[in-house]
């Protein structure tokens, strides 16, 4: 018997106050993998995490743990101890953090000395062992996390269930507890799904990721391709594809395209019939911003479009530049570019981006 | 002024000068009212936590019913366990009408709805998302529940301290099934009211006063507990 799925859904739904706030076809969730479920608040990802981790039940569907049904109640808890669900909010004990990451193994009388050597491991792992005497309501949100983790891993599941792990954490503190978690991941190698909002976490933890909107899944796939070749203009959106332009296509041939956006004209990889009607993806990160004075210079980036700036926000190391070149488009430049180019809104620059980097999201009349 | 300075006077004269019968009394009393507060907690506290946690049919006429309990007159509820104690009662067997016992039966019967409204109170007070936690760590339904009364145990201790409280104080029902037999089923609330019927005032106001001094000293170690448990 072979194992291909830790877990699989099937036709899964599940209604709230006679609302559909679940709906799921069917999903396969591969095993020694890390895979990833993104969407906006109130997408159901919780609710999903909450259906594979068995505490709830859906109101109609099945789901598979490593290709078995689980009916009884028996059943359930003994399939529910083979997993461990790490919840957004840490809800610790009000004892030592010792005493917080052994809990799960006092649920399962694990006996005294091997659960003793795992607690003292984990904690080790995950760099919190010198506050194991500690309370666990006295430490920083960042400690409380690892704390929360701990008590997971520490149960050495088959099926690792995270929830907004890194959710309320101050940068450094998040971007460590990452690190170190993908590291731990990667030693592991068990199966793992991770429900965040956060592009960045996805596609730093796993290797592919399912992106929900609206008790739906709608586009699976590894994080590279979801995130740049969105399926919809939903999830282009969600995804933080910023440029979704409205184009039609005005000449096609070697595999090249030119379709005019506004009143500005765009070059696309790939050939489509003259007149058709595109919705283009461009990632902001995509979009370079240039002097116009090098204008002139050879390049093999397509795109090369004159135009002002119209907007322009500095977010720590990054700015977002809006630039009308005949239609706005959204650039992420470097802070430093900010300096050189002396931008300010009204300033004249050139906004470019290979003809590669535009994604047609959908295409048609 | 006068009395009551009298009866502090009485009542220390009574405590330091060894008198064998009033220490027979302060004796039985704790023994009934720490016994009835013992099985009140043992029963109402599982009880009280899973009303506070757990959805179930009739989960609202059963929380009618322990609020009700909370101010049932202990009169009443003597008078009740006193008529199925009789030996045409339904627990006339266990011949137990007019001993400590029954005292303690009627007791643990008025600490008990206190135990598990106060216990109920405390268990709602903790986030749902730390049950939800135990769940997800491998609890079965009741393991979670014990998590939750250990997590909350400091708003149980509270519980049992009213329901001690409750008892020390009470005089109908252990009047009613004990019927104040002097070296028997005498304590320091039926005492009292014997004394003063009698005209015994100072006599009265010394019992009275231990009686304050005892229930203080019980609920006084109980606080400090919880105290030093909050501190650490």
């Amino acid at each position: 018997m072979t194992e291909s799925h830790a877990i699989e859904l099937i036709d899964v739904r599940v209604w709230k106050n006679r609302r559909l706030i679940l709906d799921v076809p069917s999903l396969k969730l591969p095993t020694h993998e890390t895979f990833s479920v993104i969407g906006p608040n109130g997408a159901g990802k919780t609710t999903l995490l909450r259906i594979i981790s068995l505490l709830d039940r859906p109101g109609e569907g099945q789901v598979l743990h490593a290709g078995q049904r689980i009916s009884s109640g028996r059943e359930t808890l003994r399939r529910r101890r083979r997993l461990a669900m790490v919840m957004q909010q840490p809800a610790l004990r009000n004892s030592s953090v010792w005493e917080n990451v052994l809990t799960g193994h006092r649920f399962r009388h694990t006996p005294k000395d091997i659960a003793s050597r795992k607690v003292g491991e984990w904690l080790e792992r995950l760099g919190i062992s010198h506050l194991s005497d500690r309370n666990a309501r006295r430490l920083s949100g960042g400690e409380a996390q690892r704390v929360n983790m701990a008590r997971g891993l520490v149960l050495e599941p088959d099926l690792l269930l995270l929830d907004e792990p890194f959710n309320g954490l101050d940068q450094p503190t998040r971007l460590a507890l990452m690190d170190d978690l993908w590291r731990i991941l990667q030693e592991i190698r068990t199966s793992t799904v991770l429900v965040t909002h956060d592009r960045g976490e996805a596609q730093a933890l796993s290797s592919s990721v399912a992106v929900m909107l609206d008790g739906k899944v709608e586009q699976i796939g590894d994080p590279d391709q979801v995130f740049t070749a969105p399926r919809t203009e939903e999830i282009a959106s969600f995804v933080g594809v910023e440029n979704v332009l409205a184009a039609k296509v005005i000449e096609s041939n070697n595999g090249l395209t030119t379709a005019s956006v506004g009143e500005g004209l765009v070059s696309l990889a790939g050939e489509y019939p003259t007149g058709e009607d595109l919705v283009l993806g461009i990632s902001p990160e995509a979009v370079v911003i240039e002097d116009p004075s090098d204008l002139g210079a050879t390049t093999s980036v397509r795109n090369r479009i004159p135009g002002s700036v119209s907007r322009l926000f500095e977010m720590g190391a990054q700015a977002r530049v809006v630039v009308e070149c005949g239609f706005p488009l959204v650039s992420l430049v470097p802070g430093s570019s900010v300096v050189d180019l002396r931008l300010s809104p009204g300033a004249q620059v050139v906004a470019s981006f290979k003809a590669s980097a535009v994604h047609v999201i959908r295409s048609g009349r | 002024m006068e009395l009551i300075w009298d009866g502090i006077v009485e009542a220390v004269r009574l405590i330091f000068g060894g008198d064998k019968e009033v220490a027979e009394i302060v004796f039985l009393t704790l023994r009934v009212s720490g016994a009835a507060t013992v099985l009140a907690t043992l029963i109402g506290v599982p009880i009280g936590a899973a009303l506070g946690v757990w959805q179930f049919r009739g989960r609202g006429v059963l929380i009618s019913i322990v609020n009700t309990g909370m101010g049932a007159p202990p009169v009443v509820v003597g008078l009740v366990v006193m008529i199925m104690l009789w030996r045409t009662g339904i627990l006339g067997g266990l011949n137990i009408l007019y001993t400590p016992w029954a005292m303690v039966f009627a007791q643990a019967l008025i600490a008990l709805p206190i135990v598990i409204g106060f216990s109920m109170a405390a268990i709602a007070g903790i986030d749902p998302a730390f049950r939800q936690q135990m769940l997800a760590l491998g609890a079965s339904r009741s393991q979670a529940l014990y998590l939750m009364v250990l997590e909350a145990r400091l708003a149980i201790l509270a519980a049992v301290m009213a329901g001690f409280g409750a008892v020390i104080s009470e005089v109908g029902a252990v009047m009613m099934v004990g019927g104040n037999i002097k070296g028997e089923t005498r304590v320091l609330t039926t005492a009292t009211v014997l004394e003063s019927n009698r005209g015994e005032f100072g006599t009265a106001i010394a019992l009275g006063a231990i009686l304050l001094t005892l229930a203080f000293l019980v609920i006084a170690t109980l606080t400090i507990l919880q105290q030093r448990a909050r501190i650490r």
